[in-house]
């Protein structure tokens, strides 16, 4: 009785309006981070698409062009399609490789074998390297000459060109983005696993369920929450790629992902900002497009709590 | 690297061995073909770490003329000094310091306090803050850059702020950049966390007497030192790593942080790659060693947000 008394009590302080001193301790310590989230984030991100209607060299006046720029970038500019194909390669490799892959290392080591703090410990490794340093070590594994790959093929007369070779380099670069992605899926699969409650796997043991049936009718839907966020972060993170990419030949010859070239549009030496701003805007878009999935989802789960 | 992986799972896993165990002990079947296919795993995973590290401790004349993957005649710590001293890694280490431990604290610190305000008192709007911090970290940084880097160059710092005497090309820029971006994150992570603690502390504090920042300095934040702990962790690593903001925003090559002037190295040493194999090897070294040193931490940083999600 008295507990209860208090938690109305409480109820009763949390609705009581706040004081003059709250106000301001809410006012700086939220308009801080707010005004900084503007100025750094959505306000760049909403002059990105103004600047997308101009044709800014980033000196001179700025000139209104209309639609000029995507007109230019559909149709004339020669890295935008292969781009898009790429960055849609990248998609689909983690997604259909890399994920899946994070996901069954994950199974396999809960279902709790020897060592395997271990195995976790390895395979999340790559996780906390660079991607530069990534880009670097690929070099060093699928160089032409004395590349560790090529020396293991044996082909000294006639060596494969891994990262030259503009049909080949790109699935190079999947793969070692790939070995940092598999892991941080592994994490979160492995955390998403222990949280499941054994009971329901016992209940589908009894009635006669495999283990397959298990895993892909009781186990896997009940990572509901996991797998948004693992998704999230898949697309997110082959709409991002660039620092590997930049490392080993600065995106070029069949390396040419959309932020690449947004990158060479405003800092390469042509300086073409509006026109660097109408990719980043096309990029924006399609990233809006998940995040919002994301963040609709994420918002039943609060309403449901 | 992966494709191997594959080719490896696919012969491994059916694991004819797990079968032939299968009468005699139904519980274990497959334990040992799991543990062949993990142990591949993981030295594939490991295997370009460990190259970079056999290269750098071999000399240039020997690898080029055998490959990287030969056998070593002589081993020597030659290429770290050379990598430390000629090319003032010591300074770089230090760019990073400068930028990273005042971003990580800050963004701690900001977010620490949207997330207590959203998840922990009622203010009008929480949800709509949440999406607004959490939908800003997702966005890809290419769409910030252009703005950010129109709008640094004319803001003007003074000479004791900034020797370029603007906020281009200054430290500030970077950090800013990076608490800007990561405040989001930490937001999303910690509203997640402040949601499972218990609201009678809080209530029982409140009819106390405490105000806002009794509630959030004295009750909560003490209650989040696992989670801030975790997220000090993962965002070390993160501005540490990070090769963007420090490329556009900072032009004195001097300014640079550990990991873009990995880019400087390469130019300079452009023919010996065991030498920058030492450098890619020593930048890497601190991500790895806090890795390896808080590793609980670490999990818990890039888990926190999901599985509670």
């Amino acid at each position: 009785m008295p507990q209860k008394t208090a938690r109305r009590a409480g109820r009763r302080a949390t609705a009581r309006r706040f004081t003059r001193r709250d106000i301001a301790v809410l006012g700086v310590l939220l308009g801080i981070p707010v005004l900084l989230d503007i100025v750094i984030v959505w306000g760049p991100a909403l002059a990105s698409v103004g600047l997308s209607f101009t044709s800014w060299d980033g000196i001179g006046d700025i000139h209104w062009v209309g639609g000029d720029n995507y007109e230019n970038l559909v149709e004339d500019y020669p890295a935008f399609w292969p781009a898009v194909r790429h960055n849609l390669l990248w998609i689909a490799f983690l997604g259909l490789v890399a994920t899946p892959f994070g996901l069954f290392l994950a199974v396999l080591i809960d279902r709790g074998v020897r060592f395997s703090r271990f195995y976790q410990s390895v395979l999340y490794m790559p996780v906390v390297l660079s991607l530069a340093v990534v880009g670097f070590m690929a070099q060093l594994l699928l160089g032409t000459d004395q590349g560790v790959v090529n020396t293991i093929l044996d082909n000294r007369n006639d060596p494969v060109d891994w990262l030259g070779d503009s049909s080949i380099n790109l699935w190079m670069m999947m793969l070692a983005a790939s070995w940092r992605h598999t892991g941080y899926v592994m994490i979160l699969y492995l955390a998403g696993l222990k949280s499941v409650d054994p009971a329901l796997k016992e209940a589908a043991a009894i009635d006669g369920a495999n283990e397959r049936q298990t895993f892909f009718r009781v186990t896997l839907p009940t990572l509901r929450p996991v797998n948004v966020i693992v998704g999230v972060i898949t697309v997110i993170e082959a709409l991002r790629a660039f620092d590997i990419v930049y490392a080993v030949n600065k995106g070029r010859n069949g390396l040419e992902l959309l932020s690449v070239l947004i990158t060479d549009n405003i800092i390469g030496e042509a300086s073409r900002i509006g026109f660097g701003s109408a990719i980043a805007v096309f990029l924006l878009a399609v990233s809006l497009g998940f995040i919002v999935t994301f963040l609709v989802q994420e918002l039943r789960g609060a309403r449901e709590k | 690297m992966t494709a191997d992986i594959r080719a490896t799972a696919r012969t491994t896993e059916p694991a004819p061995p797990a079968r032939e165990f299968r009468p005699a002990r139904p519980p274990r079947r497959g334990r040992f073909g799991v543990h062949i296919f993990l142990s591949a795993v993981s030295l594939l995973f490991l295997a370009p770490l460990l190259l970079a590290v056999y290269a750098s401790l071999r000399p240039y004349e020997e690898t080029a003329q055998h490959g990287y993957f030969s056998f070593p005649k002589k081993l020597s710590f030659d290429y770290y000094r050379e990598a430390y001293t000629e090319s003032g890694m010591g300074k770089y280490f230090m760019n990073t310091l400068i930028i990273a431990v005042p971003a990580v604290i800050i963004t701690l610190f900001l977010a620490a306090f949207v997330a207590f305000a959203v998840a922990r008192i009622n203010i009008r709007g929480s949800l709509a803050l949440l999406m607004f911090f959490t939908a800003g970290n997702l966005l890809p940084p290419q769409v910030l850059v252009t703005p950010l880097y129109v709008l640094f160059l004319k803001i003007d710092l003074p000479w004791w702020m900034s020797d370029s005497m603007s906020l281009y090309d200054s430290y500030w820029a970077v950090i800013l950049v990076n608490i800007g971006f990561q405040v989001g994150f930490c937001v999303f992570v910690l509203a997640n966390f402040m949601r499972t603690l218990p609201k009678e502390i809080l209530e029982a504090a409140i009819v106390d007497g405490a105000g806002v920042w009794t509630q959030f300095w004295r009750i909560t934040l003490p209650l989040c030192r696992p989670a801030i702990a975790a997220l000090a962790t993962l965002e070390f690593t993160w501005i540490y790593n990070d090769f963007l903001w420090a490329l556009i925003f900072i032009s004195n090559p001097d300014k640079l942080p550990i990991t873009s002037s990995l880019n400087n190295l390469r130019g300079q040493f452009f023919t010996d790659y065991n030498l920058l194999a030492a450098g890619s090897v020593l930048v890497a070294l601190p991500t790895i060693l806090v890795f390896l040193l808080l590793q609980r931490h670490f999990i818990a940083g890039l888990t926190l947000g999901s599985s509670k999600g």
